[in-house]
C-alpha cells in the first residue's frame, strides 16, 4: 500500500469544489435563454379531473406556456414503466397500471403532476400555476395496505382488482408448514416496518434543452445513472432517440435510491422544451420532494420462526404486504421479493423458509428502492425475531445467534442466495468486544440507580451486494443487466482519465477509483481524472445504487487497466528489447525486472501515440474498455450493538453507545468506508427513533416537512465505533464486497432491540419517539 | 421592485430585485454564487447559511431588500485566495462532507460557531450548535470531528498571532 494506493486514508480528491462553493448542482446550471417551471399537483389522493382551465393563468405576467397532459399523449410521450416484472404465484403477470407523466383523467396521489406551467422567473411561475382552474371529483381514497386488499376498497387502477399488484411467493411452503407443526417452540410477532421519505439534502431537479437547429435534446437530472435515464426517455417515453439525447447528472446532493428512478419531471421538462422553445429548468421545493420522491419501506409482515430442542433454528415463515403507493416506480416490484425474501435467511442456517408477498396500491407516493432496499426490511423481521425468541427461549441474544450462524462457505440458502464467504462469529466478537457487552449488566445496575432505563440491543445483518450477475437478474423478470462499464484512457504525457458508467453522489468515487490507478501504475493520484454522468462523456452505464460500485464498477475499471497493463508491457519489452514476462511497472516506471533497464510511464504512453516504434501489427494508443458482468452477488455482513438509556419521564431514548462490526472485504479507502457506515447508521438511527411519512385516512401527506418529519440532528446521534473485520470476496478480482448500504440495514433492529430491552417489552412500533416511549412506559404499568 | 447594495465577499454589488426576493436567490441567481444551496424552504435545513454583518445567517429567510447595506461573506469568499479557511482544511482532512450540497452552510455555521466560542469547543457543545445544519450523509460523526480540529487549529492560529504581537 502506497501513501495514495489501495489501503490507504487519502483524503477526496472532489473536496476542493464542494468546500469553496464551488460545486455544480443542476440547480446551478444555467443555459442561455432559460425559463422556470412549476408544476400544478393534485391536492387530493383520489379524484377524476373533470376539468382542466389554464386561460387565466397563461394571459399571467412573464407566462411562456401552460401545458396539460391531454397535449402530452397528443405528442406521443409515453407513461411510466416498471423495469422488473414479477409474476404471482398463479403465474399470472403484476398487474401495471397506467402512470401518465402529468395525469390525463385521474390522480391517485396527493401530488400528482397535472399541469406544468413555464414562465420568465419562478415567481411568476408559481402565480400562474395558482391560476390554474382544475375541477375535481373527489373519491374516497385509501391509504393503508392492510385496508387497501379487504373487499370494498377504494380502487386505484382499473387493472388491479382490489389493488393487488401480485401475490408472489418464494421458497418451499411445505416443508416450512411441516417444520412448524413439529417445533420445540415458535416465536410468532407481527412487524411493521414504518414508511420513509429518504430526503438527499438536494432537491430533486431537471432543466431540459432541445435544440432545435440540432434537433437534440439535453436533460441535466439529479440521477443515480444518467445512462439508465437516457435509455428509459428514448426506449419509453418516446422523447427522442438516445443519440439525440444527452442526459447528464452533474454534481448530485445525494441520492439513497430515490434518485435512481425516471420520474415524470424530467421527461416533461424536455417535451415542455421543445414546445415552448425554451429551456425548462425546474427545482423541487422541499415539500414536493416529501410529496413526489419515491418513498421507503412500508411493509406489514406476520412471522413465525421455529426453533428444534436444541434452540436451532429449523423454518422461517413469513407473510409480507408490501405498500407500493399509487404506481409501480422504476424498481419497485423487485424491493419486496428479490432484495428481501432472499435474505431471509440472514446469517442463519435456516433449512426451510417460505415467504409470501402481495404488493399493493394505495392513494399515496410510489414507493421504491430507499438505501438497502428490500434488506433492511428482510435484516428488521429477522433480527426482531431472533431477539424475541431469545427473550422466549431465556438464552442470551448472542448464544442464540452463534448457535444458528452459518460458519461453512459456501453456503446455499433456501432463498437463491449462495453465500461465498464470512465470519459471522468475528463482526459478533468485534462488536461485543468494542461494547464492553459483558459490563452491561453493572451500566444497567447504575442506571437504574439513576432512575434510568437501559438497554442493549444487537443485530447480525447480511445483505446481498454488487448488483448483479446479468444473466441471474434476467431469469428473474429484470429488464436490464447489471454489469458495468469502464474506459481507461492513458494520455500522451501518461496522464490518465478513467470513464466510468458508475455515478458519484456522495461516494467519493473521484478518490478510490483513483487510488486504484495510483496503486497500478504508481502514478501521482492528481494524475488520474475520473469522468462520470455524462451520456456524451462515458460509454454506456447502469449507475450507482445498491452498494454496487466498488464491487461491479471498480471491478470494471480493474479489467480495463489490465488491458492497459497488458499494452503498455508489450510496448517496454519492445522498447527495451527484453521479455515481455519480465516487464514490471511500479513508481511511475516500466522495468525490466531484475535490471537496470527502465522507461519512465510517460514515455511508454508517448511511444504509444507517436506509432514510431511499436511491436509489428499493434495499434497506436492506449486506451482500453471493459465490461464487468458479475459471477454472483457479494455478501457483506457484520453485526451492530446499541445501548440506549430511557428517561422514564419523559420518554427520550439516548444512544449511550453505538458499535459496528462489518466485514466489507477488501478496502480500497477506509476513511471513505467508515463514513459510509457513519451515514447509514444515522438513517437507521433515524428510521428507528424519530423518521415516519404518515398519511392521514384521507391521504394527505401529515409529515410534508422538516417541520413534521424528523431528521436526524446532530444532537440526535452519538459518535459511533465503527470497525471492519474483512474476509475478502472470492467473486471479483479485488475482493471488495460493498459498503454503501450496511449502516441502514443493520441499525434499526439493534435500536429496537435495545430499548425493548430497557423498557421489558416484546414490540415497539417505529419510529420510536419520545411520545410512543413514554405510552409504553405508562402502558406497562398499569 | 427592490434596489439592494451589498458588500458581498469584499466586492460592493448593487442589482435590482422583485420585493418578494430572498437574500439567497439574490445571491445565486443575481450574482452567480451558486455555492450558496437551498434545501428546504422552510428554514430547517442550514444549507444556505452565509454571514451577515459578521453573523450567521439563513438566506432563505431573509428578504434581498433587508440585506441591503449589509456585508455579506459567502462560502465562495471564506478562504483568501489560494489558502484554505481552517474549517475548510478541517472538513476534508476529517472527510466530513459525502455529497457536499449541506457542506457550505455546514461550513458557515461551524466559523460562527468557532468564532463566538474562543475559549474552544467539546462535542456536546458543537452536537448542540449544529442543531439547525441537517446533513443526510455523514452521520455528523465527522463534521463534529472537522469543527472540534478546526477549533483546535484556529486557536493555536490566535495564540501564535497574540505572541508574534507580544
Amino acid at each position: 500500500m502506497g501513501i495514495e494506493g489501495v489501503g490507504a486514508r487519502v483524503a477526496r480528491k472532489e473536496d476542493k469544489r464542494f468546500i469553496t462553493g464551488g460545486g455544480r448542482y443542476v440547480d446551478d446550471m444555467v443555459v442561455p435563454g432559460m425559463k422556470h417551471a412549476v408544476f400544478v399537483r393534485s391536492p387530493h389522493a383520489h379524484a377524476q379531473i373533470k376539468k382542466i382551465d389554464v386561460k387565466k393563468a397563461q394571459a399571467m405576467p412573464g407566462v411562456i406556456g401552460v401545458l396539460t397532459g391531454k397535449e402530452l399523449k397528443a405528442d406521443g410521450i409515453g407513461n411510466l414503466i416498471c423495469g422488473w416484472m414479477i409474476h404471482s404465484k398463479d403465474g399470472t403477470p403484476m398487474k401495471m397500471g397506467a402512470w401518465s407523466p402529468l395525469a390525463v383523467d385521474k390522480v391517485r396521489y396527493v401530488g400528482d403532476a397535472v399541469v406544468i406551467v413555464v414562465a420568465d422567473s419562478k415567481g411568476q411561475a408559481r402565480d400562474a400555476a395558482e391560476a390554474v382552474e382544475i375541477t375535481y371529483k373527489e373519491l374516497k381514497a385509501v391509504v393503508d395496505a392492510t385496508k387497501a386488499i379487504q373487499p370494498g376498497a377504494p380502487q386505484v387502477h382499473a387493472e388491479a382488482d382490489n389493488n393487488l399488484i401480485f401475490d408472489w411467493e418464494l421458497g418451499d411452503g411445505k416443508a416450512t408448514d411441516a417444520a412448524i407443526k413439529s417445533a420445540a417452540h415458535v416465536t410468532r410477532m407481527k412487524i411493521v416496518n414504518n414508511r420513509l421519505v429518504p430526503n438527499a439534502m438536494e432537491p430533486r431537479a431537471a432543466l431540459g434543452h432541445y435544440d432545435k437547429a440540432e434537433d437534440h435534446y439535453t436533460c441535466w437530472t439529479t440521477s443515480q445513472n444518467p445512462h439508465l435515464a437516457r435509455l428509459v426517455m428514448s426506449a419509453f417515453y418516446n422523447v427522442a432517440p438516445e443519440n439525440k439525447l444527452r442526459v447528464i447528472a452533474p454534481d448530485v446532493g445525494g441520492g439513497f435510491g430515490s434518485k435512481i428512478y425516471i420520474y415524470p419531471e424530467e421527461i416533461v421538462c424536455l417535451w415542455a422544451s421543445k414546445k415552448t422553445g425554451v429551456p425548462v429548468k425546474w427545482v423541487a421545493d422541499r415539500t414536493e420532494s416529501f410529496l413526489s420522491d419515491a418513498h421507503g419501506r412500508d411493509h406489514v409482515s406476520t412471522v413465525e420462526m421455529a426453533f428444534d430442542k436444541e434452540n436451532r433454528i429449523t423454518a422461517l415463515k413469513v407473510d409480507t404486504i408490501a405498500n407500493l403507493g399509487a404506481y409501480m416506480s422504476l424498481f419497485s416490484s423487485c424491493v419486496p421479493t428479490y432484495l428481501y425474501a432472499t435474505l431471509l435467511s440472514g446469517q442463519y442456517n435456516i433449512p426451510a423458509i417460505h415467504a409470501n408477498v402481495r404488493t399493493v396500491y394505495t392513494n399515496t407516493a410510489p414507493v421504491d428502492a430507499y438505501r438497502g432496499a428490500g434488506r433492511p426490511e428482510a435484516t428488521y423481521v429477522l433480527e426482531r425475531m431472533m431477539e424475541t425468541a431469545a427473550r422466549e427461549l431465556g438464552v442470551s441474544p448472542a448464544e442464540l445467534r452463534r448457535r444458528n450462524f452459518i460458519t461453512s462457505f459456501p453456503h446455499q440458502t433456501p432463498v437463491i442466495m449462495a453465500y461465498d464467504a464470512g465470519d459471522y462469529n468475528a463482526s459478533l466478537d468485534a462488536a461485543m468486544k468494542a461494547a464492553d457487552y459483558a459490563g452491561f449488566t453493572k451500566r444497567r445496575a447504575d442506571a437504574a440507580k439513576q432512575g434510568k432505563l437501559r438497554g442493549i440491543g444487537m443485530s447480525c445483518y447480511i445483505e446481498a451486494c454488487g448488483l448483479a450477475p446479468s444473466s441471474a437478474v434476467g431469469s428473474l423478470g429484470a429488464g436490464v443487466g447489471l454489469w458495468e462499464s469502464a474506459e481507461v484512457r492513458v494520455n500522451a504525457v501518461g496522464t490518465i482519465e478513467v470513464l466510468t458508467g458508475s455515478h458519484s453522489h456522495g461516494q467519493g468515487h473521484e478518490t478510490t477509483f483513483a487510488q486504484l490507478v495510483t496503486q497500478r501504475f504508481g502514478v501521482p493520484i492528481d494524475s488520474v481524472s475520473i469522468v462520470h454522468g455524462d451520456t456524451d462523456k462515458v460509454q454506456m452505464g447502469m449507475g450507482t445504487y445498491g452498494s454496487r460500485s466498488g464491487a461491479v464498477g471498480i471491478s470494471a475499471v480493474a479489467k480495463a487497466l489490465d488491458k492497459v497493463e497488458a499494452k503498455a508491457k508489450k510496448i517496454a519489452a519492445h522498447l527495451l528489447e527484453a521479455d515481455e514476462g519480465d516487464i514490471v511497472i511500479e513508481n511511475g516506471e516500466v522495468k525490466v525486472a531484475g535490471t537496470d533497464k527502465s522507461l519512465p510511464w510517460f514515455q511508454v504512453a508517448l511511444a504509444s501515440y507517436t506509432a514510431h516504434n511499436l511491436p509489428a501489427g499493434m495499434e497506436p494508443g492506449l486506451k482500453e474498455t471493459a465490461f464487468y458482468d458479475p459471477s454472483n452477488f457479494t455478501f457483506p455482513a457484520g453485526c451492530y450493538i446499541c445501548e440506549v438509556e430511557i428517561d422514564p419521564e419523559t420518554g427520550l431514548t439516548e444512544i449511550i453507545q453505538f458499535v459496528a462490526a462489518d466485514d466489507f472485504g477488501n478496502i480500497i479507502n477506509p476513511m471513505i468506508v467508515e463514513g459510509q457506515v457513519h451515514g447509514g447508521i444515522a438513517q437507521g438511527v433515524g428510521q428507528a427513533l424519530l423518521e415516519g411519512a404518515h398519511y392521514d385516512a384521507n391521504g394527505q401527506l401529515l409529515t410534508a416537512s422538516y417541520m413534521d418529519y424528523t431528521m436526524p440532528r446532530a444532537d440526535d446521534l452519538p459518535s459511533f465505533q465503527v470497525s471492519t473485520s474483512n474476509t475478502p470476496c472470492p467473486g471479483n478480482p479485488l475482493g471488495i464486497k460493498g459498503c454503501g448500504e450496511a449502516g441502514a440495514i443493520g441499525s434499526p433492529p439493534a435500536v429496537i432491540n435495545a430499548i425493548t430491552d430497557a423498557l421489558g417489552v416484546v414490540d415497539i412500533a417505529m419510529p420510536a419517539t419520545p411520545a410512543t416511549v413514554w405510552a409504553t412506559i405508562r402502558a406497562t404499568k398499569h | 421592485m427592490s434596489d439592494v447594495s451589498l458588500t458581498v465577499n469584499g466586492r460592493r454589488v448593487s442589482g435590482s430585485a422583485e420585493d418578494r426576493t430572498l437574500l439567497v436567490h439574490f445571491l445565486r441567481e443575481h450574482l452567480g454564487l451558486t455555492g450558496t444551496h437551498v434545501g428546504c424552504d422552510t428554514s430547517q435545513c442550514g444549507a444556505c447559511v452565509v454571514h451577515v454583518d459578521g453573523r450567521a445567517v439563513k438566506s432563505c429567510t431573509m428578504l434581498a431588500a433587508q440585506a441591503s447595506g449589509s456585508t455579506v461573506v459567502t462560502i465562495e469568499g471564506l478562504s483568501d485566495g489560494a489558502e484554505l479557511h481552517p474549517v475548510q482544511a478541517a472538513f476534508k482532512e476529517y472527510h466530513g462532507l459525502q455529497c457536499g450540497f449541506c457542506t457550505p452552510g455546514m461550513i458557515m455555521t461551524a466559523t460562527d460557531m468557532i468564532a463566538r466560542h474562543p475559549q474552544g469547543l467539546d462535542e456536546a457543545t458543537v452536537r448542540a450548535e449544529l442543531d439547525g445544519n441537517i446533513c443526510r450523509c455523514t452521520g455528523y460523526h465527522n463534521i463534529v470531528k472537522a469543527i472540534l480540529a478546526a477549533s483546535e487549529t484556529m486557536a493555536k492560529g490566535a495564540k501564535g498571532k497574540a505572541k508574534q504581537a507580544a
